[in-house]
């Protein structure tokens, strides 16, 4: 019996809510694959509204690589606005996949892929639309297998009891090992149910599934340990490694959106990991070592997916772009192709120190000058040292000078409030920086309508970094140091026009900290919170504090941990954190010895460039930095003329 | 610009869910994507030479949109159609595609047919408000935007009406077409409003749901009122 579409009782209902377009899917390169042919089938879940989650990398690669398979069927999902939410509830409909407008339900996975924890909510909200039960304890064989992934899932505890699986890492190859294995585990009639199919995911080491873990706590209530509850189950689970990235140039052809997105362009990722080591970056930690792609299958890439997509931007994409070891060759290489066709380059993320103008001359030669942005982070040179941040002011003023000098009029300086050893002068000093950023690029142009904004958020310690066991800054405390910095810097009378402050407050931090280093405890403060009506806590217009606080207090009421124990509260070395059973790859040493660095400001060099500082993945996961210059050589370069002319008619 | 061509394209299916900005964004990208030798503007900040003229609002489908590319180099407009359909996201299809040399669309577009299908409404009923709403003169109705509070001459705007009825194969709930030839005013008189002035000032129970679609919509032409064709008298 086949399963049929919704759109016919969703229709309807489209008048009636906000941007219904999103909901409506046939974007041009969509896959909707034949139902019934598929032994598998995938529905990928990005618990956020569509103009987030539609132009999300990680959802676009595993959408491609998943429909390629002959056999396997993937779909796209995303949150639903609540206008959109009272109506299925109203009419009965269950959440749906985009592509083909089918129940969630009926689908063999439900992969959910967790760039945020603010997406927890949504996450609880999608599964009781779907119909599907909240608990993983309470689903039975026909229900789908709820599968998480993305850097978020390198702390699933949090959510442990609402999911079935979690995998950490790069998710191309697990996620066709896993359609094997679902696809093995159906044709031989689902043996030993959804336990066993559970129990063959976890025996490769490759898939975490909390329900074979057993955590218990001291009366003190930290967790006393973590440990299998069944054999056959690694004691930790890896996290998974891509190498060789020139041999997955995903995405092909990103999903075109119709709606309106948060970013519309070509995005090809140039390389994956980072070791610079700033301490305070989970993504940098996680997903280390380096792995390049070369100039040349970059530039195929580029070219394939401009001709798929038609976008006139194109984005390059890393944690920080300049790194790459042939980006001089590829920005001047992609320039002069798409010259005269339009087509804009950028390079969303930099540091100040590889940042270069002839690079940036390059980058703007086809289409607008976008926003330069850099993201110093600390405001000054000695809370730079702490976090391994490596620029100095000189650096960074160089840099803004060369970019004011060559016509941009607008920089972009990231910063963080709450490092640990942070000071009010810290802070301050961020004021000043702005002010001799702007000083000097008036000099510099020689005009006076420069301008430089100033982004600054609450730092929130995150799992797997040197600062895991900091103490996060109290909501009170970060709201009156960025009120400080705004006064000083609307203080100067000169300067204060110039400069653009854009921050966050404290409280939505304290809800990320909480969720980023909370362990299964936590659960049932989201339950309450989504019971209570949160959702899209990402989202300021949904965002509410007191939700969190009134769980937190119903929930713990007779416990000694409580929102402060989570966040605020430093931990020592010998603490059983709630990840420690899973495995970066980063040795618990190293990351230790690292934030004792950090207290003496002690700098660490970049091991592509250094010598290797022994951080363990490598050896831990038989991987190594992979990085060029290559050998390969770019195809000619490709002439881009008009197809259709006069001439070709008829 | 060396040619210059106007397009008639139709909104169908689930793109008549899809705003006019959704529109103009997809159909520059199909341009991009078909290869379309398309004219750039000077000046600072360049942009595509598509001019657009009187979008249907969001939710309504339409056969009967029309849009002009400025070309930079010359081609067969037949070509046209097939292509850029092939590209665009599917609903959204090029119907035609003509040579121009002068004038734009914009200015011949005068006035629209409107197709209203009313859901569990009958054609008794339906007939009955429109004699009633024809009788009732200059009506207005108030539509909220984001200047406050607009004043729709529904009344004045509506020139001619034409009433049918679909039964769904027997069995489903019945649904009144009705047709109007709307004069394009300031502000624009939609269908919904038209369904407004008939709910509010002719006692027409409201309907379960309703569709639209513009027919056409081109110069106003005489006695009996219609609607012409905004390509005719192009090359």
């Amino acid at each position: 019996m086949s399963v049929t579409s919704l759109y016919p009782v969703l229709e309807p209902l489209l008048a009636r809510v906000r941007k219904p377009i999103q909901y409506v899917g046939g974007e041009v390169n969509s896959v909707s694959k034949d139902w019934d042919d598929a032994a598998v089938r995938w529905a990928l879940l990005y618990p956020d509204a569509y103009e987030v989650g539609s132009p999300n990398q990680g959802m676009q690669i595993l959408y491609e690589v998943l429909n390629e398979q002959p056999d396997v069927l993937a779909e796209r999902s995303y949150s639903v606005w609540p206008d959109m939410e009272s109506e299925l509830r109203e009419h009965n409909i269950p959440a749906f996949s985009l592509d083909s407008h089918r129940p969630l339900a009926e689908f063999d996975l439900l992969g959910v892929s967790l760039a945020t924890e603010l997406g927890y909510t949504n996450l609880l909200n999608t599964l009781d639309l779907a119909g599907i039960p909240l608990r993983s304890a309470d689903r039975d064989i026909d229900d789908p297998l709820v599968l998480v992934g993305g850097h978020a899932a390198f702390n699933p505890e949090p959510i442990a009891p609402f999911i079935d699986a979690a995998v950490l890492g790069d998710g191309e190859e697990p996620v066709l090992r896993v359609s094997e294995l679902v696809a093995d585990w159906k044709r031989q009639g689902r043996p030993d149910g959804r336990d066993g199919l559970l129990r063959t995911l976890a025996a490769t080491g490759q898939v975490y599934v909390p329900a074979f873990y057993d955590v218990e706590y001291r009366p003190d209530g930290q967790i006393d340990q973590i440990r299998p509850n069944t054999p056959g189950v690694p004691w930790q689970v890896s996290k998974h490694t891509l190498m060789d990235l020139d041999e997955w140039p995903y995405p092909k052809q990103p999903v075109v959106p119709v709606a309106e997105t948060i970013h519309e362009r070509m995005s090809v990722e140039i390389f994956r990991g980072c070791t610079r080591g700033c301490r305070f970056c989970q993504a940098g930690m996680i997903t280390r070592p380096v792995r390049e792609r070369s100039a040349a299958t970059v530039a195929d890439m580029v070219d394939c997916g401009i001709k798929r997509t038609g976008f006139d931007e194109v984005g390059m994409l890393s944690l920080s772009s300049a790194d790459h070891s042939e980006i001089g060759g590829l920005a001047k290489g992609l320039a002069d192709r798409y010259e005269g066709t339009r087509t804009s380059l950028s390079l969303p993320s930099t540091r100040v120190d590889a940042f270069n103008i002839e690079l940036a001359d390059e980058l703007s030669r086809n289409g607008r000058r976008s926003g330069l942005t850099f993201a110093p982070e600390g405001g000054s040179e000695r809370l730079r040292r702490v976090i391994n941040k490596g620029v100095s002011e000189e650096d960074l003023i160089r840099t803004v000078a060369a970019a004011y000098g060559s016509g941009w009029r607008h920089v972009k300086l990231y910063f963080m409030c709450g490092l640990p050893t942070e000071r009010d002068e810290d802070v301050m000093q961020i004021a000043r920086l702005a002010r001799e950023v702007i000083r000097t690029g008036r000099e510099v142009s020689g005009r006076r309508d420069i301008r430089c904004t100033v982004s600054i958020g609450g730092f929130v310690p995150k799992p797997h970094t040197p600062f895991q066991w900091a103490g996060q800054l109290d909501p009170a405390e970060t709201d009156r140091r960025l009120q400080m910095l705004r006064d000083e810097i609307r203080s100067d009378r000169d300067y204060g026009r110039a400069i653009g402050m854009r921050y966050h407050e404290g409280e939505p931090g304290m809800v990320e900290g909480l969720l980023a280093r909370g362990d299964r405890r936590v659960a049932d403060v989201i339950e309450r919170v989504w019971r209570d009506g949160g959702r899209f806590d990402g989202w300021s217009e949904y965002f509410s504090f007191e939700r969190w606080q009134t769980a937190a207090e119903a929930v713990w009421q007779d416990q000694l941990i409580d929102l402060e124990w989570f966040t605020t509260r430093e931990r020592d070395f010998d603490e059983v954190l709630p990840w420690s059973h899973l495995d970066s790859g980063l040795d618990a040493d190293w990351l230790w010895q690292d934030w004792q660095d950090s207290l003496s400001e002690d700098e660490v060099g970049d091991c592509r460039w250094t010598p290797c500082s022994q951080c363990g993945v490598c050896d831990q996961m038989d991987t190594h930095i992979q990085v060029g210059p290559s050998d390969k050589v770019w195809l000619p370069t490709i002439e881009v003329r008009p197809t259709v002319t006069a001439e070709s008619s008829g | 610009m060396v040619q210059k061509l106007r397009v008639r394209y139709a909104k169908t299916g689930r793109m008549r869910f899809a705003s006019h900005r959704d529109f103009q964004r997809a159909l520059e990208r199909a341009v991009r994507r078909s290869g379309l030798p398309i004219a750039f503007s000077g000046g600072f900040s360049p942009h595509p030479r598509i001019a657009y003229a009187n979008a249907a609002p969001t939710g309504a489908a339409s056969e009967a949109e029309y849009v002009e590319l400025g070309l930079r180099e010359e081609i067969d407009p037949s070509v046209v159609p097939a292509t850029l359909t092939e590209a665009l996201p599917v609903g959204f299809e090029i119907r035609e595609c003509v040579h121009v040399t002068s004038g734009s669309v914009a200015d011949r577009l005068e006035a629209s047919v409107w197709q209203l299908e009313l859901q569990e409404c009958t054609e008794a009923e339906l007939r009955d408000a429109v004699d009633r709403l024809d009788k009732a003169g200059d009506v207005t109705v108030d539509r909220l935007a984001k200047s406050g509070v607009k004043q729709v001459p529904v009344g004045a705007a509506m020139l001619s009406s034409e009433i049918a009825s679909a039964e769904s194969d027997g069995s489903g709930p019945v649904c009144a077409i009705l047709r109007v030839v709307v004069r394009h005013e300031t502000p624009s008189v939609r269908p919904e409003d038209v369904l407004t002035a008939l709910v509010e000032h002719a006692d027409l129970a409201a309907p379960a749901a309703a569709g639209y679609t513009r027919l056409a919509q081109g110069p106003l032409l005489g006695e009996p009122v219609t609607v012409g064709d905004p390509f005719s008298e192009s090359e």
